[in-house]
């Protein structure tokens, strides 16, 4: 086996939740529910994709404490992210801030959606639109093209012409 | 002898894929069948020898050959036998062996297909040939399983524990069938491609492979999905991780290539974007295979990576992707699309419905790759639940309301007014279901309500519409009955699916809402209260098994008035090989619901004895998530048992669909 995948296995193994391991929690609710919510938002950085609120990790433990002891001496939610971002990066984060980067992520689905929309509006307003009138080198075609028919078949000749239409 | 056996047996079958590829293009070009059909002839043999090759590791497993590679890495004497078979698709090697033997599989399936137009099938199966020889390549030069080791161990390294599980033995085949059932549609959209025309016809012909994928992986990611449900022991059940986005994806794609392949067949309108969804939904396959095995993205499930031979796999996705799509941008631009529907139809409802696909397919890929696309300028950065959250939820949401009007447009211009009045009471029962949930569930939660209120809707829309199929109330009940068994299936299997996409979003909504989560360090005797019910430790006992050794708890779980519901018997297992310690979830199944236990690692207490981090969840109605895909793939196999899809497929009609500039 690859230390990947040991590093999987392992990352699977630890990643068996226990932020609500009691032994950790503040003691106001309030306050305790807001940790909560940031352990949710954070990603445990060992454990292949997984939050802190659900690893068992050392790495998220100690994070964890650390959210804790902010979120228990008053900070905001803002205050704490930028202390992790400003630790670990971007990356460290669930849920990409709102920079000009990643607003090309988040608004790239609204985009392809809104795309789509304006292509089948614009396919009504196109079928919907009249037809063009002749033009004279047209219109000339036609004289030509109905002489024609009715020199050879003059009875069935207005019959095609409405089949002509229809199509 | 047998591995040895089996590598000669994959060689041959590349070589007859080759085969099946030239003979196929050959006879093709010079308009001979007997060349093609020697290119059959050589697809079912692709298919004998990747079968025997398969069966030849499967035997290598079962039998404890050690002295193959793949079977000492992966499996171990004292595994159970179904965990030795399933063993055998567990690595790198093994899933690749899968995913050759359903590819050839397919193409065996698609040389003996009887309703296809010779021109269409000979190309089919030479592109089929094509994908084969490719895959079998990889396999045979890159991926070997069979290679001997000149010093074999006495014992195997056995498979990792958290895949000896019977719905993961399950979920890998279930899986590649579905991935692996769209490259014949891939096929089937570049031999159009090559033989100029895309019409109702093809589109027909295209529809049950489609639906044959698309419920196989229907039922794939639900298995997965359960398996992580009860297995990884934290009671959630999709973690938009990159190899479960990756599976998502082209199931987005096949679901709106089922949508769009309708239009198609009915209207002749969008053959260039039925197309482009028939080459776009396996190309996310491949990608999807690609980020599995290649390990560039961080995963969960990541069991089986390699980052040297991902880099193979890249360049077949490029090559094959490459052409493809080279090949539509020069041939799409000539397929006409003169159908002319009004801006309230069925067309436009499902062209509203391939928006929305599409946008959310968007929405998992640019999430999948973006720590790929940041990295490549050199920063770093994440997405998780929550991007995925509310930007699927949003476009999804959406896309929900509109669904159950859909069905009950007309084609080309349908009447917006009779449908909104035939969904009145559709739309009265998911405000009813939506304001009971607001009203009884505790706590509060306006916007789980609104989103349960939602899963009704669909549910009630779907039915609104299979009654009003049968006319249901308006005629004589035995009228209603016979409409009922003279309805064509496809139609019941449409109903069936969307009646069970509702159901999957009210029990989502609902789990995801309400969910109750408690845990405590108990000692035996402790207790734990969870919701209305109350978690008592009677002990803890040994209990091992074929493989591990185990600590299981006992705890006895009573209700509100004291009555005992069950007893939860969670284990910590400790596997023999690798010493790997992992946590089995005890489930106490209700009609809806589960209470849902596990058992921590064995603690000291202060006084000197021993305590145990116990966790429940109440995961309300969460059978609905799993029930609700399983109706899906029922409606899909319904759908597929309907018999105009086996009787002439063939017939030509008017529609002046998508054919070829007359000048040509």
């Amino acid at each position: 086996m690859s230390w990947r995948r040991w590093a999987a296995v392992a990352g699977a193994v630890l990643c068996l939740a226990a932020a609500a391991d009691p032994g950790e929690r503040l003691a106001d609710p309030a306050r305790e529910a807001r940790a909560r919510s940031l352990f949710r938002e954070t990603r445990c950085l060992v454990c292949q994709g997984e939050s802190i609120d659900e690893s068992d990790a050392a790495l998220a433990a100690d994070l964890r404490r650390a959210i804790r002891e902010r979120v228990g001496a008053g900070q905001s939610d803002d205050e704490v992210r930028a202390f992790l971002v400003a630790r670990y990066g971007d990356f460290v984060l669930f849920r990409p801030r709102l920079t000009l980067t990643n607003a090309l992520l988040w608004s790239a689905p609204f985009v392809v959606a809104l795309a789509g929309l304006g292509l089948l509006i614009a396919r009504h307003r196109g079928a919907s639109e009249p037809a063009a009138p002749l033009s004279p080198a047209e219109e000339a075609r036609l004289a030509a093209l109905d002489g024609s028919s009715d020199t050879k078949a003059p009875e069935l000749g207005s019959k095609n012409a409405s089949e002509l239409t229809e199509r | 002898m047998t591995a040895e056996l089996g590598a000669f047996s994959l060689v041959l079958a590349l070589c007859l894929s080759l085969a099946q590829a030239g003979l196929s293009f050959a006879g093709r070009a010079r308009r001979d069948a007997t060349l093609t059909g020697a290119a059959e002839g050589a697809a079912l043999g692709a298919f004998l020898g990747v079968a025997i090759g398969f069966a030849a590791l499967i035997w290598a497993f079962v039998t404890s050959d050690f002295s193959v590679a793949n079977a000492a890495q992966n499996s171990h004497t004292a595994k159970p036998l179904i965990y030795k078979i399933a063993g055998a698709w567990g690595s790198h090697e093994g899933s690749i062996v899968l995913w050759c033997f359903a590819l050839t599989a397919y193409g065996a399936a698609l040389a003996l297909a009887r309703t296809l137009p010779w021109g269409l099938k000979a190309l089919a199966v030479a592109v089929q040939g094509t994908l084969g020889a490719l895959f079998i390549a990889y396999l045979v030069f890159a991926s070997n399983p069979l290679t001997r080791l000149i010093d074999p161990p006495a014992e195997g390294n056995s498979l990792n524990p958290l895949l000896q599980d019977p719905a993961l033995a399950a979920h890998p085949p279930f899986l590649y069938a579905g991935y692996v059932g769209l490259s014949v549609v891939f096929s089937l959209a570049i031999a159009a491609l090559i033989e100029g025309r895309v019409d109702a016809a093809w589109a027909r012909w295209v529809r049950p492979w489609t639906l044959a994928a698309w419920s196989l992986l229907t039922v794939g990611i639900t298995l997965g999905s359960f398996w992580s449900y009860y297995v990884l022991g934290w009671g959630g059940w999709w973690f938009w991780d990159p190899v479960e986005n990756a599976s998502l994806m082209p199931w987005l794609m096949a679901t709106a290539l089922l949508h769009s392949a309708v239009v198609t067949e009915k209207r002749g309108a969008l053959a260039a974007w039925t197309v482009f969804l028939a080459i776009a939904a396996f190309t996310l396959s491949m990608l999807g295979a690609f980020l599995v095995r290649s390990g560039v993205l961080t995963s969960v499930h990541a069991f089986a990576v390699d980052p040297r031979r991902g880099l193979l796999l890249l360049a077949i996705l490029a090559v094959t992707a490459g052409s493809a799509f080279s090949l539509f941008a020069w041939r799409a631009a000539s397929l006409k699309d003169r159908a002319v529907f009004a801006p309230i139809s069925r067309e436009s409802a499902l062209v509203l419905n391939n928006i929305f696909l599409a946008a959310v397919t968007s929405a998992v890929l640019a999430g999948t790759l973006w720590p790929l696309i940041l990295e490549a300028f050199g920063r770093q950065g994440g997405v998780g639940a929550p991007y995925y959250n509310l930007v699927v939820g949003v476009l999804a949401a959406t896309a929900f309301v509109i669904l159950p009007a859909g069905p009950l447009l007309a084609w080309k211009r349908g009447d917006a007014l009779g449908a909104i009045q035939r969904l009145a009471a559709a739309a009265t029962a998911a405000l009813a279901a939506g304001l009971l949930v607001y009203a009884v569930a505790a706590p509060r939660q306006a916007l789980g309500a609104a989103l349960v209120g939602l899963g009704a809707w669909l549910v009630a829309g779907s039915l609104a519409e299979a009654a009003e199929r049968i006319r249901l109330a308006r005629v004589p009940f035995a009228e209603s009955r016979r409409r009922f068994a003279a309805l064509p299936r496809g139609t019941w299997g449409m109903s069936l699916a969307h009646l069970g996409l509702g159901i999957f979003v009210m029990g989502a909504a609902f789990e995801t809402g309400w969910r109750v989560e408690a845990a405590a360090v108990l000692s035996p005797g402790g207790n734990l209260g969870l919701g209305g019910y109350h978690l008592r430790l009677q002990g803890v006992g040994d209990a091992p098994g074929p493989n591990y050794d185990a600590e299981q708890g006992r705890i006895v779980i009573t209700n509100a008035r004291g009555a005992p519901v069950c007893v939860a018997r969670p284990e910590r297992r400790t596997y023999d090989v690798g010493g790997q310690s992992i946590a089995k979830v005890a489930l106490c199944m209700g009609p809806l619901s589960d209470l849902y236990v596990t058992l921590g690692e064995r603690r000291a207490t202060v006084g000197g004895g021993s305590a145990w981090l116990v966790r429940g969840f109440l995961n309300p109605w969460v059978r609905l998530i799993f029930l609700g895909p399983l109706l899906m793939a029922a409606g899909g196999a319904l759908s597929l048992s309907d018999r105009r899809l086996r009787i002439a497929a063939g017939v030509r009609r008017g529609v002046a669909a998508g054919q070829w500039a007359a000048a040509r």
